[in-house]
């Protein structure tokens, strides 16, 4: 059984002129055994550094590293029983792909029918069978990756950690990859952890999703809930694409619930249901979320204090398969995503917007926190 | 006629090569000019106008050189075990210490290096001496030790030579092997040191040649005639019977010359390789 724990975990490096660098900041994570948990954030926000962590390629500044039972903070990390993937493959270039698929194995002192069996199940898992006499200069990308894969699985490990494995990739194969690997975390049934900056791997990969910024973590959840309930504005910028419409305002109280208006003469307001504590929120300063897909083009909804509101079409995407409208009001740029039937609107004209007010997410314009309903 | 004219690169270029081929020449002109004395009989060495062509080739003067050094066989084999001890110590000794100055991060590293890297505008003129009392109280002197032990102790110059290439590899390469369960030095071993191997050539190169010339060392530290290296040997022309005899000087010295020649010939590709991945790559 592996599970990981993270407790209070640190890091923390010496700056410039004495001064300290927290790169992480009191991290806490319960990895459950066979979970897979995705780090994801903008570069810079300690995802890898984690990951590293993990590792046993930073040292531990503060806190407590668990794999199992274990707390493993002064374990080298080969000792850890974890293995790893990188973003560079690094393969080693001197060898054959069987022999860095052996080489781990060689270096415990396995039996030579037993590295023989695990590297050619490995190679047949991954389909490079054909490739173990090559070197990795022989090989694209996507085989590298491949056979950085094949490198981690020969071993058993209980964890394996991803450090964005897919970046140096094209779309395609990234795409086939990402599938790959969740067939594989169905297969092998381990630990797996995963960083990437991609929030669609992000999405589609994870059992859980930590969302980090500046070391700190703004969000543990399923995929679906951070979507649906980011813990704050950040969080909710970060994931969705396009990502999702912040407007600025101010809340009044009515007996209907509370309304919201744009500030600074924005055009856009609405009636927001749901929110019992209305009183408390009479005057306040939010930020208003509406995800693109819950704007669509009015239906007969007029401008007003309900939910509509008018803006002119600046640009319009077609994918085939669903469209996206970028709109312009007075003080916003608002972007609006839906089927393929919402195209056709005419550029430069001014239409009226309908907002799904059931649907849009209230943030504390100070504390940068949603205001729960 | 302008510049960009197919006329005139294809000039341009003609020149240029003419003018590479001059300085090839020049600086051919001392090896023919050995290689021409050493078929020569004494009497034309210093004739003049100078021949370039004997007018008889005497290949005698060769196996006449090697009798008269006496010890020339002996001066081979003495000459091969400094240089092989040399080449062997310089090399792991440099690769090591690059390697701690390249791929293992440690308090005051770089501040460190530089004094390493000072140590190089020492001339060797000035710590001669004191070195030479040094080996004296080991009692080494008279024995090949002082040749061969310090290049157990790796050089600067090497050293930088060496960091510089490994710092050119990933550190995932490095951090790949500590998961997959390499200690510090199997990582050098087993993942490092096979990805330089020409730059490590280049350091052995170097160190070869410079063994094998090296006059000034045997010099001072070898004081049987036995023990003498090749180098120190050819000196023993100049003053036996009174004049020099230049043929059998000559004929003495392309035999020495000669496989350091070969030895480049054979190498030069991965020799010149690993000067280019040295300087460049980072």
């Amino acid at each position: 059984m592996a599970k990981v724990s993270l407790r209070n975990v640190c890091k923390i490096y010496a700056g410039e002129r004495g001064k300290d660098v927290t790169a992480v900041d009191d991290f806490n994570l319960e990895v459950a055994d066979r979970e897979f948990v995705v780090f994801v954030g903008p570069s810079g926000c300690g995802k890898s550094t984690t990951l590293r962590m993990i590792a046993g390629l930073e040292e531990i500044s503060r806190g407590e590293v668990a794999i199992g039972d274990r707390r493993v903070n002064d374990v080298p990390p080969k000792d850890r029983d974890i293995a790893m993937v990188f973003q560079n493959y690094a393969l080693y270039p001197h060898m054959s792909v069987y022999d860095n698929l052996a080489f781990g194995l060689k270096l415990r002192k396995y039996a030579r029918a037993e590295i023989k069996k695990r590297v050619t199940d490995a190679a047949q898992l991954l389909g490079i069978e054909d490739l173990l006499q090559r070197r990795p200069k022989a090989l694209s990308g996507g085989q590298r990756q491949r056979v950085a894969l094949g490198r981690a699985i020969v071993r058993q490990p209980k964890v394996f950690l991803f450090d964005e494995p897919l970046s140096n990739l094209d779309a395609k194969m990234r795409v086939q990859m990402r599938t790959e690997i969740i067939k594989l975390h169905q297969r092998l049934q381990s630990t797996m952890i995963y960083v990437t900056h991609d929030q669609v791997e992000a999405m589609t990969m994870g059992d859980r999703i930590v969302v980090m910024k500046d070391g700190l973590i703004q969000q543990i959840d399923t995929p679906l809930n951070v979507y649906h309930h980011p813990a704050n504005l950040f969080v909710a910028g970060f994931l969705g694409s396009p990502p999702m419409n912040l407007v600025g305002g101010r809340l009044a109280a009515t007996p209907g619930g509370v309304i919201f208006k744009e500030k600074d003469g924005g055009t856009i307001q609405c009636r927001l249901a749901g929110y019992p504590q209305a009183e408390a929120l009479a005057d306040k300063e939010v930020v208003l979320g509406i995800r693109p897909e819950h704007l669509s083009v009015g239906a007969g909804a007029e401008p007003g204090m309900d939910r509509g509101f008018q803006a002119i079409v600046d640009v319009v995407e077609q994918t085939g398969a669903e469209t996206s409208i970028y709109l312009q009001t007075r003080s916003s740029f608002l972007i609006a995503r839906g089927d393929a039937n919402l195209g056709n609107r005419d550029i430069g004209h001014r239409f009226t917007f309908e907002i799904d007010t059931e649907k849009v997410h209230l943030f504390d314009a100070v504390t940068t926190r949603r205001i729960e309903r | 006629m302008r510049f960009d004219n197919p006329r005139f690169q294809r000039l341009a270029r003609a020149a240029a090569f003419l003018l590479v081929v001059l300085l090839a020449g020049l600086f051919l002109v001392p090896l023919a000019w050995m290689v021409s004395t050493s078929l020569k009989p004494l009497n034309e060495t210093m004739s003049l106008p100078a021949r370039w062509m004997p007018s008889r080739i005497q290949w005698h003067n060769y196996r006449d050189a090697i009798d008269t050094m006496g010890y020339f066989w002996r001066y081979v084999a003495n000459t091969l075990f400094v240089c092989l001890m040399t080449v062997l110590g310089t090399t792991i000794s440099s690769a090591l210490v690059a390697y701690g100055f390249s791929r293992i991060e440690w308090k005051g590293r770089d501040r460190l290096f530089l004094v390493l890297l000072a140590t190089m505008m020492i001339p060797f003129p000035v710590v001669m001496v004191p070195i030479y009392g040094l080996f004296k109280q080991l009692a080494w002197i008279g024995t090949f030790k002082p040749l061969w032990v310090p290049a157990f102790l790796a050089g600067p110059f090497n050293v930088f030579l060496l960091r510089q290439f490994f710092l050119g590899l990933p550190t995932d390469i490095s951090e790949a092997a500590r998961i997959d369960g390499c200690s510090e030095l199997q990582i050098f071993w087993h993942v490092i040191l096979p990805l330089c191997k020409p730059a490590l050539l280049v350091v052995a190169l170097f160190q070869f040649m410079f063994s094998w010339n090296d006059f000034l060392g045997p010099l001072l530290y070898l004081t049987e005639q036995k023990d003498y290296t090749l180098a120190l040997g050819l000196q023993s022309f100049q003053s036996q019977s009174g004049g020099t005899a230049w043929h059998h000087l000559m004929a003495a010295s392309t035999l020495v010359v000669l496989p350091v020649l070969v030895l480049f010939f054979f190498t030069q590709k991965s020799f010149i390789e690993g000067i280019a991945a040295t300087g460049g790559k980072n």
